[in-house]
């Protein structure tokens, strides 16, 4: 709350100040020495801080990839936890340089907030959490339920939808962050929490007693979440979206942080491109030839990340499924670096 | 603004002077040339930000008012749901923040006020007491005493299968309160008519009493008498007309409780913090207007053989009243303002549901800022009109 408010006087204050955005986000993050990086309150694999306040998750590394990018040092990021009702002011005010917290791209988001979408790091869909006990088996059984939601998420809407369009009734109970409607629906102010699927894997982690919950079967909605820039700076933009393409473009070309030391004598023009020996390099993004290289270095391969994060090395078990690489039979594509 | 009487003499002496030493003409123009800086102020503002949202491309205006909201609300006192606008959702914030003000408003000047006397009680255990609350409720902060309605009370009640029931109609548990609501048929209006009426005569028969007793002196029962009148006149006609009203009773169906009334646990949790904190500072306001009351008064009114009660209520209230008001007005509108807490614990007012998922929705932050300010803001100054409005009826007439 104070928080919000804080958010809104720098908005009425920035908004008052005139020629303020114009600089280039890159010399600014550059003068400053880190990027600011917006990113959630905590949700496992996403962004969530451990034990000793160090941030991990896919977020988190789309973050640190572009600082690796631009600064050439991936720990230069300073982490800003938002709630979801907070997190496109504190971008649009200029308090963060990108966001990077699951954040569904949206028609309205993409054209009326002043903002630009990058990319997609995760395709996601939403669905339902309910207690074991419950007995439900499908989505539509959940006629008359309560339902605890996070405030200002694309899932508001979706909710809405999916229960008009099958004739149920519901009712919101809407929090702030995805801390509060996880302990509600523990202590059963609600029957079901609904957000993206991916949130309900790692919030259910939270649980006590992890195994009383189920995620039930239907996805009711499309939610490709990645990062977000303000817009009107073309250059940052493009920043942000080759340090993306940069993990999938070196899964595909079987570069991760352990071999890309060993591969960059390779004789494969497409990774000598993509490490910058030949081509373009960083030359268009005011950015050092090596960048993508830095990125690899420092971050992984989206493979990496992946599975590092949310996959099959983490507590999260999520599978790849339509996350796999366009060759895998997923939907996970990058234009490539040449 | 102008000294007037400086004025004569002012322009008597400035035959002699330059006009800029003139007093009025420094005082008017210093003060023409303040106003027009702050406009230039306010001008720049409001030009630079409309120029700036322009520039990054974001969204201006109330267009979005107009636009389909799309999403639930947990509580409304009007007809919503998701195909009704972003402005209706405006309406029901603003009716849920005045819901839960004027709740809290009335039950903490009851608490406050019970509170306030019970201090001054000559009873210890009761004078004991109302300090410790006071103590204990004024000097916690109440977002904390808000958090600890709703998690550490409310949260332990059972679910809604275990609910505690009173009778088979009213039902409690962690997902509310369940009321049976009434169900109105024909003929309620006969019901209203006779209440309408029996306040009629109730206020005219107690206007008859004061000026008997003020000619005769002599006293009736008039709380006594207007009560029996305001019950008894109402309840014949409702069984004349054949009990037009029944009751929709709660049940349990699938997850939740239908039909009847429902009270959200964040209403109640909200209310709560915000009726015992606010009440802790109302009943000092009591107590330090009664005793502003020169204890001559009491023994006056005593001498004059006035019982405790009447002294208390005809000569020592009303004086303190004159202390007690001002300040009672700044508490009313603390918690007004406090109830905006409200978006901790999820109960939809204003700022949670306009403020809120509103906002997020749109991304038009400052329109929406701008509105809920105003709200606030209009709802404080008309606290403030009715309180010295009050304040003056209240205040003592000298003669």
């Amino acid at each position: 709350m104070k928080k919000l408010l804080q958010l809104a006087g720098a908005t009425l204050v920035l908004a008052a100040t005139a020629d303020l955005a114009q600089a280039a986000t890159l010399d600014t993050v550059k003068e400053r020495g880190y990027l600011q990086c917006g990113v959630s309150t905590g949700v496992p694999g996403f962004s969530n801080p451990d034990d000793k306040g160090n941030w991990t998750g896919i977020d988190v590394d789309v973050c640190r990839a572009m600082a690796a990018a631009a600064l050439g040092d991936a720990a230069k990021v300073k982490y800003v936890p938002l709630t979801a009702k907070e997190r496109f002011t504190a971008l649009q005010s200029g308090e963060i340089d990108v966001l990077s917290r699951n954040t569904t791209w949206t028609q309205t988001r993409d054209t009326s907030l002043g903002l630009n979408f990058v990319g997609v790091n995760y395709y996601d869909g939403q669905g339902f959490m309910v207690n074991k006990n419950l007995g439900v088996k499908s989505a539509l059984e959940l006629d008359g339920a309560t339902v605890c939601i996070q405030a200002g998420t694309t899932t508001e809407l979706n909710l809405a939808d999916y229960f008009r369009e099958n004739d149920m009734t519901f009712q919101p109970v809407v929090f702030d962050t995805s801390a509060q409607s996880i302990q509600s629906f523990e202590t059963g102010r609600c029957d079901v929490l609904t957000s993206d699927q991916s949130q309900l894997y790692a919030l259910r982690t939270k649980l006590a007693k992890p195994s009383d919950a189920v995620v039930l079967p239907e996805v009711i909605s499309k939610e490709p979440l990645g990062p977000v820039v303000r817009q009107g700076d073309d250059q940052w933009l493009n920043i942000a979206k080759w340090s993306l393409y940069a993990l999938i473009n070196a899964e595909e070309l079987g570069l991760n942080s352990s071999n890309i030391d060993s591969k960059a004598k390779s004789k494969d023009p497409a990774i000598s491109r993509f490490l910058g020996k030949t081509g373009t390099g960083g030359k268009g993004l005011a950015l050092p030839d090596d960048f993508a290289y830095q990125v690899i270095k420092q971050v992984g391969s989206y493979d990496e990340v992946f599975e590092r994060n949310i996959g099959s090395k983490s507590p999260l078990l999520i599978e790849r499924g339509i996350n796999a690489l366009w060759t895998d039979g997923g939907i996970v594509y990058a234009p490539p670096f040449r | 603004m102008f000294r007037k009487n400086t004025l004569s003499s002012a322009m008597a002496e400035s035959a002699s002077m330059r006009f800029w030493y003139n007093p009025t003409f420094r005082s008017v123009f210093f003060q023409l040339l303040f106003i027009g800086l702050l406009f230039l102020l306010v001008a720049t503002i409001v030009n630079n930000t409309t120029e700036n949202l322009e520039q990054r491309g974001i969204t201006t205006g109330f267009d979005f008012l107009n636009q389909e909201a799309g999403f639930g609300i947990l509580q409304s006192l009007i007809e919503y749901d998701e195909t009704h606008t972003f402005g209706r959702t405006f309406v029901v914030g603003l009716l849920n923040t005045a819901l839960i003000s004027v709740l809290g408003i009335a039950l903490s000047t009851i608490v406050g006020f019970l509170v306030g006397i019970g201090r001054l009680s000559g009873n210890w255990l009761i004078a004991r007491l109302s300090t410790a609350y006071i103590e204990i409720f004024r000097n916690i902060p109440v977002l904390l005493q808000i958090l600890f309605w709703y998690i550490a009370v409310l949260r332990t009640l059972p679910s809604p299968r275990q609910s505690i029931a009173l009778g088979d109609s009213i039902f409690l548990n962690l997902r509310g309160l369940y009321l049976p609501s009434p169900v109105f048929h024909e003929g309620p209006e006969l019901v209203l008519i006779a209440l309408a009426l029996a306040l009629v005569v109730t206020i005219g028969f107690i206007r008859w009493s004061h000026q008997r007793q003020e000619k005769t002196g002599k006293s009736l029962p008039n709380f006594r008498i207007g009560l029996g009148l305001l019950v008894v006149l109402p309840l014949i006609t409702w069984f004349a007309s054949g009990q037009p009203v029944s009751w929709d009773t709660p049940v349990l169906k699938g997850f939740n409780f239908r039909g009847g009334f429902a009270v959200i646990p964040e209403l109640i949790a909200l209310l709560l913090g915000l009726t015992f904190y606010t009440a802790s500072y109302i009943a000092e306001n009591v107590r330090s207007g009664i005793e502003a009351i020169n204890k001559g008064q009491t023994e006056a009114s005593g001498a004059l053989g006035l019982h405790t009660g009447q002294t208390m209520r005809l000569v020592i209230v009303p004086q303190a009243m004159r202390v007690a008001i001002p300040p009672l007005a700044t508490n009313y509108m603390n918690l007004i303002k406090n109830s905006s807490l409200a978006t901790a614990i999820g109960y939809p007012e204003l700022v949670n549901v306009f403020m809120g998922t509103t906002l997020n929705q749109t991304g038009q932050a400052i329109e929406i800022i701008a509105m809920t300010m105003a709200v606030y803001l209009t709802m404080n100054l008309l606290v403030s009109l009715f309180m010295n409005w009050f304040n003056k009826r209240m205040a003592l007439v000298e003669r």
